[in-house]
């Protein structure tokens, strides 16, 4: 089994950091202090950090915050941010309104 | 359901290449881009792009996407802008979303170039308005003619850096520092060298530790690190700066591939996370091709080669040309794709520590470490000769894909041979007359004419120069040497601005005789 998927590893308690308080995802305002303590609480998958947190949910989808989450969640598993899986990818890939979302046309009609 | 032959995502250099190649081959071609202008950051880029003629070397970015865009017209491309591209799904249907509408195509093949997104970095007070990406100052300032602020931090030093650092002098922007974590300059010398001899100071294995400023920003701390990329207490350095600008790199924007079922891999060579593909660009689904930065961060000279190499293959994939005119077409672009990631830079050498150029010269330390070569450092390069008379001194140390310098000169004073990537050689026995083509062909700027021998007790320096107003004939200014020091006083004796010389001016200024070796820089 994957470090990252093994649950039953103990990683030790969330301890507070002077840097906590920083924003790393801006769309949803969310802290270094709050995904460091989410993966405590057993987020240990981007999957289950943006489920549970929202980060990478808002306006820019992840384009900024994606690799900064990676690398704090990463650091607290004791894994390469390489060793974590991508947040899953679903359409729409872009914010969308929902008028539009609901407006679908066959191309060409 | 419309169908296309190709749909192409992203209307950047890889993207209008891909489709220019399939379109030229006989297939129904479109281009969706969700930006309001095609041509993805080519229009951003106004300075002289490197490589070989082949390659539109010399040419400056925005004029290579005009160029792309005229062939896409005139091969039958189309091209629909304010097209975001929401889905990719399976049997290549896309959704898109356009006027107001989600909107399903299908292509027979999909070529999928949606290039990067720019990384970024967090420190105390990293949001605060001020903080902006090297991409975003690029837009302020090429698209829109805004200057981004007036005195500016530059965060990295890699080719992004160094450009946008330059462009920033250029819209008239203060830059106090540029600063990198690494211990040496990312990007090429010529580059950095361009800005240390305006002045421009470099603080590498510094960091930002905070933006000051309540509001926006007004300041900014940085400190030294150690090799473990900590902060060394005591080293902290503070700046009056009402910008900070970010080029900290890119990282593939891949996320349609994925999300349409592509085997996908964590590269960090490649810049991050990007589908598995071949050499045609074609990924684990048949039919589905990447070119340019999202298949791997490089640069538009190359997405534009590999764009082409998708293009062709997508013609092959569906049938409109056999596989020989595939093999004779592909292999002609990979030799050019090949002979562009060559040399120091070269993807086969990042993260090597390279000290001895392709010659056997010693690699500048300091160019490395301070943006400019040394006195000493300098005359030990094939470019730079003591010659009587007006002569070439090509101050180019480093083994990089470039040479336009090369077919400039019409006395064939400069010579690098075969091999793009050799140092150029100035040609002792071929008579200059100084006409100056060869100063405005470096797309590194580091070509300079120099004549000892004019006028008694004077040295004639001429730079290339592309910073407005253009000094006058006859203005008496300051002349600064390569680590940007005030030397002297130098007087304009003339400037050219030919069309052929492409918006690079040449500025003569006279020096004394002994400075003629110094100074490279007028103010």
């Amino acid at each position: 089994m994957s470090k990252v998927n093994d649950r039953s590893r103990d990683i030790g308690e969330y301890m507070m950091r002077p840097d906590d308080d920083i924003i790393i995802c801006r769309c949803e305002e969310i802290t270094k202090g709050e995904i460091r303590k989410a993966v405590y609480e057993g987020m240990f998958t981007i999957t289950e950090i943006r489920r549970y947190l929202r980060t990478g949910m808002g306006l820019c989808q992840g384009l900024t915050c994606g690799k900064l989450v990676k690398g704090i969640v990463a650091k607290e598993l004791c894994v390469s941010p390489s060793d974590l899986e991508a947040a899953m990818s679903r359409a729409p890939m872009r914010p969308i309104e929902m008028k539009v979302l609901g407006n679908e046309k066959r191309g060409g009609e | 359901m419309k169908r296309y032959d190709v749909i192409v995502v992203g209307a950047g250099p890889a993207g209008l290449s891909a489709a220019i190649e399939a379109a030229k081959r006989g297939l129904k071609v479109v281009v969706f881009d969700e930006n309001s202008k095609p041509g993805g950051q080519l229009f951003k880029q106004i300075h002289k792009f490197f490589g070989s003629k082949e390659h539109r070397a010399k040419i400056r970015g925005f004029k290579i996407g005009e160029e792309l865009l005229k062939e896409a017209e005139v091969t039958g491309v189309e091209v629909v802008l304010n097209a975001i591209v929401i889905g990719l799904f399976l049997d290549k249907e896309v959704t898109v979303n356009v006027n107001d509408e989600v909107v399903h195509y299908k292509g027979d093949a999909i070529i999928v170039a949606t290039g990067a997104s720019e990384n970024m970095v967090t420190f105390d007070g990293w949001t605060l308005p001020g903080v902006i990406g090297a991409g975003a100052a690029q837009t302020m300032m090429n698209l829109h003619s805004v200057q981004p602020g007036k005195r500016i931090l530059m965060l990295g030093s890699g080719n992004v850096g160094l450009v946008v650092s330059y462009q920033l002098l250029q819209v008239g922007c203060e830059v106090v520092a540029i600063v990198d974590a690494a211990p040496k300059i990312g990007g090429y010398g010529v580059h950095a060298a361009k800005v240390a001899r305006c002045g421009v100071p470099f603080n590498l294995s510094h960091t930002i530790i905070k933006a000051e400023g309540d509001q926006y920003v007004t300041g900014v701390t940085i400190g030294e690190v150690d090799n473990k990329f900590n902060i060394i207490p005591g080293t902290e350095k503070h700046f009056d700066v009402d910008t900070i600008c970010i080029a900290v790199g890119l990282s593939p924007m891949s996320q349609l591939l994925k999300m349409a079922g592509c085997n996908m891999e964590e590269n960090p060579k490649k810049g991050g996370f990007v589908p598995v593909c071949n050499e045609y660009g074609e990924t684990s689904i048949g039919g589905i091709f990447v070119s340019g930065d999202v298949s791997g961060i490089e640069e538009a000279s190359s997405a534009m080669i590999e764009g082409r190499i998708s293009g062709v293959a997508a013609a092959f994939r569906l049938g409109f040309i056999d596989k020989e005119e595939l093999k004779a077409k592909a292999g002609e672009l990979e030799q050019a794709l090949l002979s562009l990631r060559q040399g120091m830079f070269g993807p086969g050498n990042k993260g090597k520590d390279i000290t001895k150029t392709e010659e056997d010269c010693d690699v500048s330390i300091n160019l490395l470490k301070k943006g400019y070569m040394t006195d000493e450092e300098v005359v030990k390069y094939p470019g730079v000769k003591s010659i009587k008379g007006i002569h070439a001194v090509i101050e180019c140390s480093q083994n990089i894909p470039c040479n336009p310098c090369q077919d400039s000169c019409p006395k064939k004073c400069i010579r690098i041979g075969d091999k793009i990537t050799a140092l150029p050689i100035v040609d002792e026995e071929s008579k200059c007359i100084g006409c100056g083509m060869c100063v405005a062909s470096c797309s590194g700027q580091a070509i300079f004419l120099v004549n000892e021998d004019y006028e008694e007790g004077y040295t004639y320096v001429t730079l290339p120069y592309e910073f407005l107003p253009l000094p006058k004939k006859g203005m008496k200014g300051v002349a600064f040497d390569r680590s940007g020091q005030e030397v002297c006083d130098a007087e304009v004796v003339e400037i050219k601005s030919l069309a052929a010389f492409d918006h690079t001016n040449l500025l003569t200024i006279k020096v004394p005789k002994e400075m003629g070796m110094k100074a490279r820089f007028f103010k």
